[in-house]
């Protein structure tokens, strides 16, 4: 715990003239779950993808904690970064078909990730598979279904699942709840919740939900057309929200 | 239209030329697919028009052609392309493997072992080993590029969860060189160990996908397995019912509506010299008038 695990500094992207996000920087430290909340087209998802290395951003410094030290992912080789993204990231889509092979089985989909890294004894990747599942709360006979017959919270949770087996230090998560309902929800964010916890994952989670920040994330970033308008801890974004976007987006809630 | 009115061996110069390039290019780095501009050919796609192009490229005046349709010299793709060349390029043909200089082969490789003196082509439908898994093509070029192969392994491992074993039993992806996982074509998986360490130069031909690659001779090949499901060669639990040899590739026959059936080699050559010098399977005796 000597250092950030993540430090991103002047984070710019441009799509022509129209900006992606602009002049993002924050530090991420182990163990802490940041949120970043914002409307549709704030530039949130444009700032995740740049992070996680989809996209490449036109300025700026991600500085990830390595285990060999501090590094710039952006300036990575390919292969360095995509056997990061495979050992210490991960990444969980708002669709779970965009994360998951469907064609594969739960089982085939959990252990996917270890044979990228070099595991070569079916029994061990089985049992790996198998007690990953069971830690999130799908049954261990369905290990050989395919991710179609699940359902959608089912999807998601296998995402989990299968982005989690190799123990990474970092998670990226578009709007893990998105497309569920409600209870299914609940579920899956006290699921997250614990898993977090327990794994002590450092995780950023990008969503328009301000529930699921509330529960999740220890601080906040506010995002409006590319910027950040305003950061800090959840609590304290949520409860005195100081500029006028924030304030509109803390009101535009239902109380039901 | 006479014969002659073709180049020898179809393609024109600067084709092979093309192909040769292309040849030499997968030779130098072995199990890489090299792009190459596939020709159309007098004959359909899935009927060999990759291999036939190799083998269009690499045919000199002197060589002597063999061509084998699922080990068999008197099928419909072999005797059609056995003749192609006979036409085009007028070529000596045979059916024995130790007289061939140039073998193309479509599922098989041949029982008796290959020398340094022969070229084998082989016919290709897909050369890409992870295409079934991953149907992008720039995201499979980047995976051969960064060696992340451990998708093959995904395809391994369904097999054995549906299965209870490894049940690819042709095409069976493989390692080259310590490289690149390479599709060795819809061989028999019985045929894996014989691409290691050959000394015959072995080409690889995809005429739609327009790829070539290519094993040099003594490459080290092995094919993928867990540690606790190793890879085996299998091949149906019988010897040959016409030549005896336990050791060949089999074909099943069913030689009636009750149920009789027969295994005899896949490899009609094989199963031919060892009769000829008077080996006898358990129904040998019988249909030795029909195989004469």
């Amino acid at each position: 715990m000597s250092g950030p695990l993540l430090q991103v500094r002047n984070l710019t992207k441009t799509y022509g003239a129209r900006i992606g996000c602009a002049d993002v920087g924050f530090d991420l430290w182990p163990g802490e779950v940041l949120g970043i909340v914002g409307e549709s087209g704030s530039g949130k998802s444009t700032l995740l993808s740049c992070l996680a290395g989809h996209q490449a951003p036109d300025a700026g410094e991600v500085i990830f904690a390595t285990a060999e030290g501090p590094r710039d992912v952006l300036r990575m080789t390919e292969s360095e970064r995509r056997r990061l993204s495979r050992t210490d990231w991960a990444y969980v889509h708002q669709n779970p078909r965009d994360g998951l092979r469907m064609g594969v089985t739960a089982g085939g989909n959990v252990g996917e990730r270890l044979m990228a890294v070099g595991a070569r004894n079916y029994g061990s990747i089985r049992e790996t598979a198998t007690d990953w599942l069971g830690r999130v709360e799908i049954a261990a006979d369905r290990i050989d279904d395919r991710p179609r017959a699940f359902s959608g919270g089912m999807q998601q949770r296998l995402q989990i699942a299968r982005n989690l087996v190799t123990g990474p230090r970092l998670v990226f998560m578009d709007e893990p709840t998105g497309g569920l309902d409600v209870s299914v929800q609940a579920r899956l964010l006290d699921l997250l919740r614990g898993l977090v916890r327990q794994m002590g994952l450092s995780v950023i989670i990008v969503t328009h939900d301000l529930a699921v920040v509330r529960l999740l994330a220890d601080r906040l970033m506010v995002m409006k057309s590319g910027r950040v308008v305003e950061q800090g801890l959840t609590d304290q974004v949520l409860d005195d929200p100081q500029h006028a976007y924030t304030q509109l987006l803390v009101s535009s809630i239902l109380q039901v | 239209m006479t014969d002659h009115a073709y180049n020898f061996a179809y393609l024109d110069e600067e084709t092979k030329r093309m192909i040769r390039r292309a040849i030499l290019k997968a030779i130098a780095v072995p199990g890489y697919q090299v792009p190459f501009a596939s020709r159309e050919m007098p004959m359909p796609y899935g009927w060999g028009t990759g291999g036939v192009q190799v083998t269009a490229a690499c045919l000199t005046p002197g060589d002597v052609l063999k061509v084998i349709d699922q080990g068999a010299d008197d099928t419909t793709n072999a005797v059609s392309i056995r003749r192609f060349f006979q036409r085009t390029a007028g070529v000596a043909t045979t059916e024995a493997t130790t007289e061939a200089t140039l073998i193309q082969t479509r599922h098989r490789i041949p029982e008796t072992p290959l020398t340094a003196d022969q070229i084998l082509v082989y016919q290709v439908p897909i050369p890409e080993p992870l295409r079934f898994l991953e149907p992008r093509e720039t995201e499979t070029r980047k995976m051969h590029a960064l060696e992340e192969y451990g998708l093959m392994h995904v395809k391994l491992y369904e097999d054995i969860a549906r299965h209870g074993e490894i049940a690819t039993s042709y095409a069976y992806p493989v390692k080259v060189g310590d490289r690149y996982v390479m599709d060795p074509s819809p061989i028999p998986k019985f045929d894996n160990p014989k691409l290691s360490d050959s000394p015959a130069i072995q080409l690889f031909g995809a005429g739609r996908e327009s790829r070539i690659y290519a094993l040099p001779p003594h490459t080290r090949v092995v094919s993928l397995d867990f540690d606790d499901h190793p890879f085996t060669p299998s091949k149906a639990d019988h010897a040959c019912d016409l030549c005896g040899a336990a050791e060949s590739y089999l074909d099943e026959v069913i030689t009636d509506d009750l149920g009789s059936r027969m295994f005899v080699c896949s490899d009609t050559d094989f199963c031919r010299t060892r009769r000829e010098a008077g080996q006898v399977g358990r129904l040998g005796g019988t249909l030795e008038g029909e195989a004469a």
